[in-house]
């Protein structure tokens, strides 16, 4: 079937609707909303009239890379996925941009992912898996000093980081919802993931290496421009978020109800006068929302510190 | 290729076509908010919702074997939730030994396993309608309404268009691929579908060199594209014409509707 062939094979990270909590959603919302915003604000000089149509088809591009698949065994194939590839060809912020315009159209177009849940998948595939490996590929470069090894580890090294940062965000996400526990999650999730990001790593070293030989100008920007230091960290400040959200989705027996006892939630929850059946609480009501509204504020607040010292930085070596 | 080939909207004269696609984006939101909030096992408000599903569909005359196909995607997405099934305490139903390990099977993970399948299984529905029913560039206009920066709105826009472009140049390196690889027929079973031709490793590679000269593709092509446009007058400025004001025969579809949905939320609350 044609559909088949030009719809990528679907990809345990789209998250459909009903699989997150109404709470999650909604905090993953506010924190890719938070990403974007940044994105276009940045980018905003750099966006003019001509960034429109080119950021257009290269979303396209992602898009249709993604048909490109190659044989693994029995049956399977891999594609690219794209978010790492994107930062390193356009930079950080026009990858996000570009991720999102992707993750969003799959959604629509295929069901590739929900539209509730799409704050979600826009912040895992495009801007943590954006940022991270942006960040791992800067500091490959500034290691290798302008050696050709700088190009190819820290390429492979973008990109199997960011599918595996993506896919341990994903895990957080489905266990603070309640979908799947966090110590079967976030093995399966990455286990599965530590073995796709080989494959990303190869196809995006393979890109890049062909970018190089054929038109070497269109990677220079990167390599030139400063504050490789900042990227870095940046990614390292990302990923960090990510893995130290974890314990706090961590469950046994609901990982929601001890972060909100240890937060001193749940005897609020319980003294709720609206609650209608005592011991039962209403998804997206009281003691869940609080805790992982908690934890999201949390995440915000890094995600937001960091955006702030990044700008403040930029504005201040511009100057 | 062909533009059908990718394009989720189907055409039909319905009720669910005609509604305005601003209208039709807040309620299929709306649609997906209140599946997630429903609690679990509160089977009689997830009856009654797809029965509003249903009832979508079928006015939408898309066809319920159409969604219904087109939602079968989110099945395979279940495989994350089921692990669920274990770890809900509650009732043991079913006891078994993996590698050493005591799982079992509860009650109350077995009734959020199937909780979650619903929603996710009703809201895929109505996304299904929602973007069969309506054009792409409508879907764009509402989400220009519901407040999308203007920019990503664009891009979008030049996304849609140009898929179809890209993905026809991608279709062209994979067929040129497959001319240039032999198929080999080791095995005896005749299992012939083993492309010559190098390791997994060199097999990546190579996909890697045409995801490179895609990118370079289409970069080239943007720059033409950017140049067509300025010769026909671009100024950064994508104009169109104005949308279609609200009708009020839209907001007489979508009141009962939001009704409907709000009255779930309270047969929810109370068959707990």
């Amino acid at each position: 079937m044609l559909l088949n062939t030009v719809n990528p094979a679907p990809n345990p990270m789209h998250i459909p609707d009903g699989f997150l909590g109404l709470a999650v959603s909604l905090v993953c919302w506010i924190l890719a909303a938070l990403g974007v915003g940044m994105a276009l604000w940045r980018s905003r000089e750099a966006m003019g009239e001509r960034q429109v149509p080119l950021m257009g088809v290269l979303a396209a591009f992602i898009f249709a890379a993604q048909m490109l698949n190659f044989t693994v065994a029995g049956g399977t194939s891999g594609h690219l996925i794209g978010g790492a590839l994107a930062a390193i060809l356009l930079g950080p912020w026009a990858g996000i941009l570009t991720m999102t315009t992707v993750v969003a159209i799959q959604a629509l177009l295929f069901q590739d992912g929900g539209l509730l849940v799409m704050g979600a998948n826009i912040l895992n595939m495009g801007i943590i898996a954006t940022l991270v490996g942006y960040g791992l590929y800067r500091a490959a470069l500034a290691v290798a000093r302008g050696r050709r090894w700088g190009l190819f580890v820290g390429g492979f090294a973008a990109a199997w980081a960011s599918v595996v940062i993506a896919s341990v965000a994903c895990a957080v996400q489905l266990a603070f919802s309640g979908t799947s526990p966090l110590g079967l999650a976030l093995p399966a999730m990455v286990g599965v993931h530590v073995l796709i990001g080989t494959g990303e790593g190869l196809i995006t070293v393979g890109a890049l290496a062909f970018v190089a030989g054929v038109r070497r100008d269109l990677l220079e920007p990167a390599e030139a421009a400063t504050g490789s230091l900042r990227w870095a960290s940046v990614g390292l400040v990302v990923a960090l978020a990510v893995v130290l959200l974890a314990p706090l989705a961590s469950p046994h027996p609901d990982g929601l109800e001890r972060v909100a006892e240890d937060a001193g939630f749940i005897e609020v929850a319980k003294d709720a006068p609206y609650e209608i059946i005592p011991d039962y609480v209403l998804p997206g009501i009281p003691n869940e929302a609080l805790a992982t509204i908690a934890a999201g504020i949390v995440g915000t607040l890094i995600v937001a510190g960091v955006a702030f010292a990044v700008a403040r930085l930029r504005r201040q070596t511009a100057s | 290729m062909h533009i059908h080939a990718l394009d989720a909207y189907h055409h039909r004269t319905s009720l669910v076509h005609s509604l305005d696609g601003r209208v039709k984006l807040a309620l299929a939101l709306l649609f997906i908010i209140s599946a997630a909030v429903i609690p679990d096992g509160a089977w009689p408000a997830y009856v009654l919702l797809a029965a509003l599903a249903l009832g979508v569909t079928v006015a939408s005359q898309l066809g319920v074997g159409f969604v219904q196909r087109r939602a079968a995607v989110v099945l395979s997405f279940a495989l994350a939730a089921v692990t669920v099934v274990f770890s809900t305490p509650g009732r043991s139903l079913l006891a078994m030994r993996v590698l050493g390990q005591q799982l079992a099977v509860t009650d109350a993970g077995l009734v959020r396993f199937v909780s979650i399948l619903l929603k996710s299984w009703l809201s895929v529905q109505m996304a299904v309608v929602l973007t069969a029913s309506t054009h792409f560039p409508t879907l764009l206009r509402a989400m220009r309404s519901l407040r999308v920066p203007r920019i990503l709105v664009a891009i979008a826009g030049f996304a849609y268009r140009y898929i179809f472009v890209i993905g026809d140049e991608a279709l062209r390196l994979t067929r040129a691929r497959a001319a240039r690889s032999g198929f080999l027929s080791l095995s005896k079973e005749g299992a012939s579908d083993r492309r010559g031709g190098g390791s997994v490793f060199w097999r990546a590679w190579v996909t890697g060199g045409m995801v490179g000269s895609l990118f370079l593709r289409s970069i080239e092509r943007s720059e033409r594209i950017y140049d067509a446009m300025l010769a026909r007058g671009y100024d950064g400025e994508v104009r169109s014409l104005r949308p279609p004001i609200l009708q009020a025969r839209d907001v007489l579809i979508a009141l009962p509707f939001v009704l409907v949905l709000v009255a779930i939320q309270f047969v929810a609350r109370l068959s707990w």
